[in-house]
């Protein structure tokens, strides 16, 4: 076990180099961070007085889970008078059962607030 | 009908209606373009407190904020129950808002209450108690919190670089110019939504031609923005708004739930991001809902904090001049980026809006802030021309870039910038334009001219580039989107043409960025590619003797602005205009002659002073007195004084040594006066002081006053030459050099000696 960051898809970050450039080996997921290096910086924020950022982290170490159009997708689906509580509940449903669990309650929280302040579609 | 019988009566009316001419005169000065509102609670137009804003109050129930602000839960719009759901440390909270507003304002100031302090007592404060509080600070307390409260201890600054044409060269070029400045931030924006990816890529390539870490910004629609982001062409994102109302919220198309998930969504690809939010937003919308500026912004910054933004851009950005148009709206904006620190975010501290025509009050905007030090003191200073910047002109512009030098030397603060030798300028701006045209033609996206990449490294904006193929750059930005081009696409161009320290450059960032340490609140990367930031770098103050210091290193070069002379540089100037005139011809004498005036010179003429303040050189002055004694009939002799530099002196001592009994002395600078024999030393008969502003025909005008003074005739006294500038500012360090060159030459008891005036004429 190393304490080197990677990319998200694995190649430890030391090895994201000009020759590797040249050898035409890198991809987008060579580019991305990898949701550990997410992990590791929500410990550092929670022990610097913000325990939001901390959160914050932490579902964002869920998303890289995600596709880029799936992570569009739901936000669009937050904002106002897009989604039903019922397809917010859905979306959270499936993030849940994914292994996203705050991302889901951060969707299930939405439903209720946006349903009760008009929000919804 | 008129009264006929007043007198007086017709010219008050001939008057009625049109100020006088001291009013018109003030009426007509700048500061009068700017709009100034009547305070109006009603439309939100209030600074610091409103009748409208609720008391601050808070009830937790079963381990739940049951009540915030007045509100109960029931009743909580969307933004309440977002922070009430995350926003509250309720650990902290029955001690925050069991403080008095004093107590609390009187710990946010001292200096004896640590900043980890007042971050855990302000997580445990509702919206409604920081605004209180910070209602209470007054100027100068903001500027000792602010200096306390920061997040990050060393201080930094973020720049616009945008042009109207998005010209890709220029946009490289002007990028490094930024980084060299030492804006560690760089923000671009487009005035055609289309050029963005072109823009991205620009900039990304000429910030790393001038330097290492910088991290730049796209501002465009979100999508769009995300993506470039994801492919890493920018690295870090700030124009997510928050706003103070639910409505207005909504009419901008989120609620706090959207904006929090973005938030993660940024994160979650490596991005760092902040919210923007700021005083007049809900104004403008018509949507204060009666809430003052302090108290809207203590939601959105509550708000910030709840949904796990690392960082706020704030301090009205484009409501600044809402906020100026009203009393105490300067103090709001301020208090505004004191909140944001309050709550342990970074702050990027606005002034990125030009909030006033007058210089004096855009300056006195943003002074504070630069005095009090913040993670960013502008959230944009304009590096590039106001009419080339497409966020619209920034509090502080290309215009202003030298000024703020000066005023970073002035008071020996670091405001983040530094002054770079032109030579310097070039060299970077002509290889970051080069790299860029290189990269785009290997990439097949557009094939550049040597002339516009010689005008782009030469123009100080985009209207020194002529005619541009602006088409060319919305199909490189489409080829760019289409063609999914990342990071590793730019860098391999840069390698594969020969830029390899630029490919290199690029990649450690991107190295350093999956680090993830930039992620967390106040990070910058340094030139060495270090990340300072609330963790590795936090802002240590505790009063004086504490807290961020410019390093020795670092004071140079705020101290070194490149309009710095010392007397070696004025030395080496005055000698360019050393002439083989103005030999020593022996000791001076008395004289006999009723019209013999004699001309007394200061120790260094003829030695190391050669040319006056005026520019005219001593030379010529001295021709001119000549030709004017001459011309009236008297007959001159230049001498020497050795044993004093002070004028009155030299000139009683010419007037002694004259037959006439009448004298003229002349300082190397070129101030000089009539002197007679009999007179006090600080007496004379007529003065020029204003050396600067003197002419050759004032001088030939002394010389034929000294005549007519010795000649028993009228003179014809010359007026001083009227100036309303700031003449001593300009020459008073060139008169100490002068001075001290003259001092170097002065021998007590030196005896006068003549000066040949052979080539005067």
């Amino acid at each position: 076990m190393t304490d080197e960051p990677m990319a998200l898809s694995g190649r430890p970050v030391s090895e994201l180099t000009l020759d590797a450039v040249r050898g035409g080996e890198l991809s987008v997921a060579d580019l991305r961070i990898h949701p550990e290096t997410l992990e590791r910086q929500a410990a550092v924020a929670a022990a610097h007085a913000n325990p939001q950022l901390a959160e914050n982290l932490r579902r964002a170490a869920e998303l890289t889970r995600l596709p880029d159009d799936e992570v569009l997708a739901i936000y669009d689906a937050l904002r106002p008078g897009r989604s039903t509580p019922e397809r917010l509940r859905e979306i959270a449903g499936g993030l849940a059962g994914r292994g996203l669990p705050r991302c889901a309650a951060l969707l299930t929280e939405a439903a209720e607030v946006h349903a009760r302040r008009g929000l919804c579609a | 009908m008129t009264d006929q019988t007043a007198s007086g009566g017709k010219d008050r009316e001939r008057h009625a209606g049109r100020p006088v001419g001291r009013v018109r005169f003030m009426d007509a000065q700048r500061v009068n373009l700017d709009g100034f509102a009547r305070e109006d609670p009603g439309l939100g137009l209030v600074a610091l407190r409103s009748p409208g804003d609720p008391e601050p109050g808070l009830v937790i129930a079963d381990g739940r904020v049951a009540e915030l602000d007045g509100v109960p839960e029931a009743g909580f719009d969307a933004i309440d129950a977002y922070i009430a759901a995350h926003g509250i440390d309720l650990a902290a909270a029955g001690e925050a808002m069991a403080l008095s507003d004093v107590e609390f304002a009187r710990r946010l100031v001292s200096p004896d209450v640590p900043r980890a302090e007042i971050v855990r007592l302000s997580a445990g404060a509702t919206p409604a108690k920081l605004a209180r509080v910070l209602a209470l600070l007054r100027p100068a307390e903001l500027v000792q919190a602010m200096t306390k409260m920061r997040a990050r201890r060393t201080p930094g600054n973020q720049a616009h670089v945008t042009n109207r044409l998005d010209d890709p060269l220029l946009l490289a070029a002007d990028a490094a110019t930024a980084a060299a400045f030492g804006f560690r931030e760089i923000e671009t924006t487009v005035p055609v939504l289309a050029d963005a990816p072109s823009n991205a890529v620009a900039c990304l390539i000429g910030a790393a031609a001038a330097a290492q870490g910088v991290l730049m910004q796209c501002s465009v629609e979100e999508a769009l923005e995300l993506e470039l982001g994801m492919r890493g062409l920018t690295s870090y994102a700030e124009t997510i708004s928050l706003y103070g109302t639910e409505q207005v919220f909504v009419d901008g198309d989120d609620t706090p739930w959207s904006k929090a998930f973005l938030t993660s969504a940024y994160a979650s690809r490596g991005m760092k991001m902040r919210v923007s939010s700021g005083a007049g937003a809900e104004v403008l919308m018509a949507g204060a809902e009666g809430r003052s500026m302090l108290y809207l912004e203590a939601r959105c910054v509550a708000l910030a904090r709840a949904i796990g933004a690392q960082g706020v851009q704030n301090g009205g950005i484009d409501g600044a001049s809402v906020a100026a148009s009203v009393p105490r709206g300067l103090r709001e904006l301020m208090a505004e980026n004191l909140m944001v620190m309050m709550r342990n975010l970074e702050s990027c501290s606005g002034n990125d809006a030009l909030m006033s025509e007058s210089d004096m009050r855009r300056t006195s905007r943003t002074l504070p802030i630069v005095l009090a030090g913040s993670d960013f003191m502008f959230s944009g200073f304009g590096s590039i021309q106001r009419y080339d910047n497409m966020f619209g002109p920034s509090n502080f512009n290309a215009e202003d870039i030298d000024d703020f030098l000066a005023m970073q030397r002035d008071w020996g603060v670091d405001g983040g910038l530094r002054t770079v030798p032109g030579e310097q300028i070039a060299e970077l701006r002509a290889g970051a334009a080069e790299a860029c045209r290189a990269v785009y033609r290997h990439l097949g996206l557009i094939d550049f001219t040597d002339e516009h990449v010689e005008r782009a490294v030469d123009a100080a904006g985009s209207k020194d580039l002529g005619e541009t193929d602006t088409l060319a750059v919305v199909g490189a930005a489409q080829a760019i989107r289409d063609g999914g081009l990342t990071v590793v696409d730019v860098v391999a161009a840069l390698d594969e043409t020969g830029y390899e320290a630029e490919a290199e450059r690029i990649m450690a960032m991107t190295r350093a960025r999956l680090a993830g340490d930039y992620l967390q609140t106040s990070a910058i990367f340094d030139e060495q590619l270090n990340v300072l930031s609330l963790v590795t770098d936090p802002n240590d103050y505790a009063g004086p003797g504490t807290g961020y210091e410019p390093s020795p290193g670092r004071l140079r070069e705020i101290d070194a602005i490149r309009q710095e002379r010392g007397v070696d540089d004025l030395r080496a100037e005055q000698a360019r205009f050393a002439a083989p005139l103005l030999a020593a011809a022996g000791p001076a004498g008395p004289g006999h002659d009723a019209r013999d005036v004699v001309i007394g010179v200061s120790p260094a003429v003829g030695r190391d002073v050669w040319r006056c303040l005026s520019g005219i050189t001593v030379p010529e002055v001295l021709a001119e007195l000549l030709a004017g004694l001459e011309e009236e009939g008297c007959a001159g002799r230049v001498v020497r004084f050795g044993d004093t530099v002070d004028l009155g002196r030299i000139g009683l001592a010419a007037a002694r040594l004259a037959g006439s009994g009448i004298g003229i002395g002349l300082q190397g600078k070129g101030t000089a006066l009539i002197h007679r024999r009999d007179l006090a030393p600080l007496a004379n008969l007529e003065l020029y002081s204003v050396a600067p502003t003197v002419t050759r025909e004032l001088y030939r005008l002394l010389g034929a006053n000294a005549a007519r003074h010795a000649r028993g005739a009228t003179p014809d006294p010359a007026r001083n030459p009227y100036s309303d500038e700031a003449i001593e500012a300009r020459y008073h360090t060139t008169v100490i050099a002068l001075m001290a060159l003259e001092r170097a030459w002065v021998k007590p008891g030196a005896a006068p000696e003549e000066l040949s005036q052979e080539g005067l004429r």
